[in-house]
């Protein structure tokens, strides 16, 4: 494949995933797992799950890190360079922040008139509980063979399940569940 | 040189909110509120929440809608820009450090077993939030079925999410289009 007709795809792709994001990072999950793992092929499901933790293990949100790995690691993976991969890394952050900086100029304009637009109030109160619609599908998505792979996996997540609703720091529960999986495996 | 400082001003402050923020959008709200409100004095605290509210509801991480707005009221177009940039260029070059380095180590025996464990961590990091997440969207007996229904087409029957959110936003203008008529008789 040629090099820019990847990144072309990559822009589209992740072009889309910022202007239909509605929720944040946990329902654009869903999304980014449909065009990179399901349509693309470009990362297999294993990595896809291991750059969610990633992401949620640094600073920032996870629709921008899945985005700025994805970019690198599809590029990568597909034979080409290192600097190859970082030029495919700042095409998918853009394309990702582009829908939003466009949206939200056009919202600054109208600010005061959107505030109370009962249009828009009516339209949010429909997509809000499909949000979480989304991000339930995503939890699903991800209890697959790939990553629940022995009763195991299973205990790892009732705890972490438990300890999370307990306001647990996640970043700890997920450096604790690596260490876990250096013992158990 | 006003103006320059004005947005070199805006570029730090978020730049350390995006270097310093774990744990994705929503842990960064409550830093972004007291920078710009109380230590900045930017804007007032009633401004701020309801352009949050805007923010929150618009495609897109709600860090960076968030960055953008106050970027925008402060400076226009430019300065969102500017605020934009600062969030995003934090996690951008963790992640991208990370992803060089990952690869290579990707089939690593001893980095395989690590994430094992964390994988069913992360779903579990997912799911977990869901519960109150369903309590503060205001979901009730009645409206549960939209997510529950929602979840089922994407994850079962691999409708993909853009549909969903297209669907969700012109039932919800229908909707509000079928009271206003129902008013007029």
């Amino acid at each position: 494949m040629e090099l820019i007709d990847l990144y072309l795809d990559m822009f589209v792709s992740f072009f889309k995933i910022g202007l239909f994001g509605f929720g944040g990072g946990y329902a654009m999950i869903p999304m980014i797992h449909d065009e990179v793992v399901t349509i693309n092929n470009w990362i297999s499901i294993g990595e896809f799950t291991n750059i969610i933790a990633i992401s949620q293990s640094v600073p920032g949100t996870i629709a921008f890190n899945s985005a700025t790995y994805i970019g690198y690691s599809a590029t990568v993976n597909l034979g080409f360079a290192t600097w190859q991969g970082v030029i495919g890394s700042f095409v998918c952050t853009l394309a990702v922040s582009t829908p939003p900086l466009i949206i939200m100029t056009v919202i600054c304009a109208f600010f005061s008139k959107l505030k109370d637009n009962p249009w828009l109030r009516s339209s949010l109160s429909v997509l809000k509980p499909a949000i979480i619609g989304l991000i339930a599908a995503a939890a699903l998505m991800l209890m697959n063979g790939h990553n629940f792979i022995d009763y195991k996996s299973w205990i790892i997540f009732a705890l972490v399940f438990i300890a999370s609703i307990k306001k647990v720091d996640p970043i700890l529960l997920i450096i604790i569940s690596g260490v876990a999986g250096l013992i158990l495996y | 040189m006003k103006i320059i400082k004005s947005y070199w001003e805006l570029f730090i402050t978020f730049f350390k909110i995006g270097a310093f923020t774990f744990g994705g959008g929503y842990a960064m709200i409550p830093i972004m509120r007291n920078e710009v409100v109380n230590k900045k004095k930017w804007m007032e605290d009633a401004v701020f929440m309801d352009m949050l509210a805007i923010a929150q509801s618009m495609p897109g991480p709600i860090a960076l809608n968030t960055a953008l707005f106050v970027g925008n009221k402060r400076n226009g177009f430019k300065g969102s820009l500017f605020s934009g940039l600062g969030v995003i260029l934090p996690s951008f070059i963790v992640i991208l450090l990370i992803a060089i380095v990952f690869t290579q180590f990707k089939d690593n025996p001893v980095i395989e077993r690590i994430f094992k464990g964390i994988r069913p961590a992360v779903v579990a990091l997912i799911a977990a939030p869901l519960i109150g997440m369903g309590k503060s969207a205001g979901i009730t007996w009645k409206t549960l079925w939209i997510p529950i229904a929602v979840a089922l087409l994407v994850w079962l029957l691999g409708i993909s999410p853009m549909y969903i959110i297209v669907g969700a936003i012109i039932i919800g203008l229908a909707y509000f289009w079928f009271l206003k008529l129902n008013m007029k008789k």
